[in-house]
């Protein structure tokens, strides 16, 4: 018989964890008394004895794999799993060259894929799962200029809304949350008079902030949200 | 290196498991002819899905091997390698010497 759900430390991965919304996400939720374990591309410089830090790239099956298996062997488990990681490239599609496409596409939906996938497989063992794919508002607004990234983001909303009910009888929730612009490295190249722009046609005329997202992420993960599933928030009302 | 009596092992262990989680009785006899997919199959396709994951995780707690049972050549292979219990199992055994290969 398998066990359900303890009141044991609970056990979070977060995806593009090095910096950002994923850092402060990690430092979030270590406070919350969550183990922590991230990943990226790079070293993270985020020391804590209950975080640990993955170099891998979330487009990398094997890779991926290996996280969840090493994850697995020491803690058992996974509780929760927040999607975070991605890339964006904000041309015009007129000078939008293939490579950069295909790996958008990769990382962003790919990678979050084969996340959800691996992690999943863990999740079923204890019929108990929160899933939090990261979109962004930028889809629905269909913003000029980012015509790839919001493609990639769209198609993160309707995986989750099939994985939620792939998933469901395991009792695992997926979700999607997607943020209006956060002043972090993504956006930093993009120029104030768009980041303005977009911001003043939004319901809460403000940038959003890295508690936004963590106040999202709460909401979805609380073990009392357990048929709260398939939906996707967007901040800033936006729908 | 996993021994093929082993793998079918695992393979039948992993399918009383996934009874035992509906709480359905498993049948009474389960050999390397088992059907697992397709008519006369033992298990409806969810079923096979939670088969799938059971074999990957035993593999990888009695063997320490983490491997992907629904890899592009299971996926894109004429007959499925997920077909009864023995063709699984030597599905298993060659993913498995593929990752040393690797």
């Amino acid at each position: 018989m398998r066990e359900n759900v303890t009141s044991e430390r609970p056990v979070m991965l977060i995806t593009g964890s090095r910096k950002g919304i994923g850092r402060y996400l990690c430092e979030y939720y270590l406070s919350k008394g969550y183990w922590v374990e991230g990943c990226s591309r790079g070293d993270s410089d985020l020391k804590d004895p209950a975080y640990t830090h993955h170099e891998v790239d979330v487009a990398d099956e094997r890779a991926v794999r290996l996280m969840v298996a090493d994850m697995t062997k020491r803690h058992g488990r996974i509780d929760v799993v927040l999607n975070n990681a991605a890339i964006a490239s904000m041309n015009h599609i007129l000078l939008t060259p293939a490579k950069t496409a295909d790996r958008m596409l990769s990382v962003n939906v790919t990678g979050t894929m084969l996340v959800c996938r691996d992690a999943a497989k863990v999740m079923i063992r204890r019929k108990y799962g929160r899933i939090v794919n990261f979109t962004t508002i930028v889809a629905p607004i269909a913003l000029a200029g980012e015509a790839m990234y919001a493609a990639s983001k769209a198609a993160v909303v309707t995986f989750t809304r099939i994985l939620a009910f792939e998933l469901g009888q395991w009792g695992i929730t997926c979700n999607s949350f997607g943020a209006t612009p956060i002043m972090t490295d993504m956006i930093r190249g993009v120029p104030q008079d768009k980041i303005d722009a977009v911001v003043n046609n939004l319901a809460i005329k403000r940038l959003g902030t890295n508690f936004d997202c963590a106040n999202v992420c709460d909401f979805f993960i609380s073990p009392g949200s357990d048929n709260i599933t398939g939906q996707v928030i967007y901040l800033g009302g936006v729908s | 290196m996993i021994e093929r009596s082993s793998a079918v092992s695992i393979v039948v262990a992993s399918i009383q498991e996934v009874f035992a989680q509906t709480g359905d009785s498993a049948p009474a006899t389960l050999n390397e002819d088992t059907v697992l997919v397709g008519k006369d199959a033992v298990l409806d396709s969810l079923g096979v899905v939670s088969l799938i994951v059971e074999v990957e995780h035993r593999v990888e707690a009695e063997h320490g091997a983490s491997v992907t049972l629904a890899n592009d050549k299971a996926m894109s292979a004429r007959n499925s390698p997920f077909r009864t219990v023995g063709v699984l199992a030597d599905h298993v055994l060659a993913t498995v010497a593929e990752l040393g290969a690797a």
